[in-house]
């Protein structure tokens, strides 16, 4: 009873947008796909509805060739990036179209209608019209429908990318709220988005796209802790892992004329050159460090991301107050060389913090 | 300064609204008049300059064997064949333009933008071009001097319009809303008529007017392509002689010719300030 993809291909203009994607989604889970835009994820989404059909592969769904069953005929849902409701109808409508389509009975409907518009919350806005309605209520509204219709699929793609900033952090917690609550169990929920800390605070099975290809699937705490390689390292952290060209010389680990302590997780390297890839918020201001220049200081929230160069070395750090500096102003900064990836030249992950590497 | 442009603006308003009305005033005006107020001397505000009468309006109704010029027969004929061909040129071509709108079409080196471009295409070329294909057409398969005829004419005529139109509406209508249709249990047929073509009806009346506009005016294939036994408004009214028919009856036909063109603008100006023209999609 599994949604099972093998060998998807499909291409558009001699470029990839589908690549040799495999997966087997099960029943009762909720799977996210991340990956920069443009890496595929509306076009698997889409090929999973039955909107595109792919090249070639294979895609079953419940031991049923999906690809024979006529996109009206698949009970799916998805919810897109734009806001897309239907602007001649009423909210009330808008959510009960699916089910309309499907001839249910009236009493059905009124109560399918009003669960889903509880559950996001827009009791009291049956009849109002699309467009009298904010950005992030009318995201509601697709949601509504996509839930009220009881879909097998659910499908979301990048939802909460067009609204601002308040409104994305109000419904992230209420998806979480929506998708924990045991939401149904025979209902395989697909997500993409570009968001790393999206895909960690849904907390579900991770599918790591890039330019068409799946480059990591596992939990997403698997792909925090052993992402595979730089590629997604880079995908999976926002802002992305900084990598760093090292040599391992016996206790120490040479950086641009830097020296830092070898940490105990790494003894057992070989003494070579490397790609270290720490995160920005692993690295403090200190005046015991090293200094580097600041070449851009931003400010978000009650944050600030610092932009440092030292020779070809340029790394992000993440600082944890709202501090102002002057660019090419010098600071000192120290490691925390406890968190730190090695990566092989071709890019693969050869030791993590966080026990022996898997990859 | 900008009390000076808004004077400037509102002058310049009021200059041509007085250019564009004043001949509708003064046909007006003269369609009341009879044979003393019109030839004696100038007369302009009726019941202070002169008594009106409605002898003028009388005649486009009396038989010509009763001295009068009967425009009645014309007039709908005018109105069947102008209401037919925009209704039937907007089926199609709004058919028409949602297929090149959403989809993709090859046949050689002919894709969907040579497709829309031959539609329009049509309405480049000089209508004298096609006059002579027109009668001979007409003729061949004996509807020469019919309304059908003329309808099927004024299709050619019309629906390059209404493709046009619809083509550049549609193709802002965002795909993902037909996507959401077949998702949610549409087959493609019901997602355009239960949800793209609710969401077009702004572009419909858009079409819908320009077809009736263009529909109506038309002269030169009326005139070409019927005798005796059908006639047009436009034929007719161009047909009469002022040393026949007096200039009141002629002011007369003129205002009732233009009549429907400015029902139509009244109509469409009330949707228009509505705002619901393009607010509906972004």
């Amino acid at each position: 009873m599994n949604l099972y993809a093998n060998n998807l291909t499909y291409k558009l203009d001699n470029e990839f947008h589908l690549n040799d994607i495999s997966f087997n989604f099960k029943k009762g889970n909720l799977y996210t796909i991340l990956g920069r835009t443009l890496s595929g994820k509306t076009t698997l989404l889409k090929t999973i509805a039955g909107l595109i059909n792919p090249d070639s592969g294979e895609i079953q769904f419940e031991e049923k060739e999906f690809s024979k069953i006529p996109v009206w005929d698949r009970n799916v849902a998805m919810v897109y990036q734009q806001f897309i409701n239907y602007p001649h109808l009423t909210v009330y409508e808008n959510v009960s179209f699916p089910l309309k389509q499907r001839k249910l009975d009236k009493e059905k409907i009124k109560n399918d209608v009003d669960e889903a518009l509880k559950t996001v919350g827009l009791i009291g806005f049956e009849n109002r019209k699309i467009q009298e309605l904010s950005g992030g209520q009318q995201q509601r509204v697709a949601l509504a429908r996509s839930l009220a219709k009881k879909a097998k699929i659910l499908l979301l793609d990048e939802p909460l990318v067009n609204l601002d900033y308040k409104l994305r952090e109000q419904l992230r917690e209420e998806f979480k709220r929506i998708f924990s609550r045991g939401f149904a169990e025979d209902t395989i929920l697909i997500y993409s988005t570009t968001d790393p800390q999206e895909v960690m605070e849904l907390n579900g099975e991770v599918m790591v796209l890039d330019e068409g290809k799946v480059l990591q699937t596992g939990p997403a705490k698997e792909i925090f802790e052993n992402p595979k390689n730089l590629k997604v390292a880079e995908i999976s952290n926002d802002p992305p892992m900084n990598i760093i060209n090292g040599t391992k010389i016996n206790e120490k680990i040479n950086v641009e004329t830097i020296n830092i302590n070898l940490p105990n997780h790494l003894s057992k390297l070989e003494n070579k050159n490397y790609c270290f890839g720490i995160r920005a918020s692993e690295i403090k201001l200190s005046n015991k460090g090293e200094e580097f220049e600041v070449e851009l200081a931003e400010i978000s929230g009650s944050e600030t991301l610092l932009h440092l160069k030292r020779g070809k070395t340029k790394i992000i750090a993440l600082i944890e107050e709202v501090m102002n500096f002057k660019i090419h102003e010098k600071v000192k900064i120290e490691f925390n060389s406890n968190k730190f990836y090695v990566f092989g030249d071709d890019g693969k992950l050869i030791s993590s913090p966080y026990g022996e590497n898997n990859g | 300064m900008y009390k000076l442009y808004t004077f400037l603006k509102y002058s310049f308003v009021t200059l041509w609204t007085m250019f564009v009305v004043a001949p509708f005033l003064w046909a007006l005006s003269t369609s009341f008049k009879d044979f003393q107020s019109v030839n004696s001397k100038v007369t302009y505000i009726p019941w202070i300059d002169y008594q009106p009468s409605l002898e003028g309006w009388k005649v486009l109704i009396k038989s010509p064997a009763k001295g009068g010029v009967d425009i009645v027969e014309p007039y709908f004929n005018s109105i069947f064949v102008t209401c037919t061909a925009s209704l039937i040129s907007i089926i199609l071509g709004t058919l028409a333009a949602y297929a090149l709108s959403r989809f993709t079409f090859k046949a050689g080196f002919v894709k969907n933008n040579d497709i829309t471009f031959f539609f329009i295409s049509q309405r480049i070329m000089p209508p004298i071009v096609l006059s002579i294909p027109f009668f001979i057409f007409l003729s061949t398969i004996g509807l020469l001097d019919s309304l059908i005829g003329l309808v099927v004419v004024y299709i050619v005529l019309l629906m390059p319009i209404a493709v046009w139109i619809m083509v550049d509406f549609f193709n802002r209508v965002p795909k993902e809303l037909d996507e959401t249709a077949l998702i949610d249990g549409c087959n493609p047929y019901q997602a355009f008529y239960k949800v793209v073509l609710p969401n077009s009806i702004p572009g419909l009346i858009v079409a819908g007017m320009f077809c009736i506009i263009f529909g109506w005016i038309d002269f030169f294939f009326a005139f070409i392509l019927t005798f005796t036994e059908v006639q047009l408004l436009p034929v007719k009214v161009v047909a009469l002689n002022s040393s026949v028919t007096p200039w009141w009856s002629l002011s007369a036909s003129a205002l009732v010719s233009v009549a429907p063109l400015i029902i139509v603008a009244f109509i469409v100006e009330r949707y228009l300030s509505k705002g619901n023209l393009s607010g509906a999609l972004k």
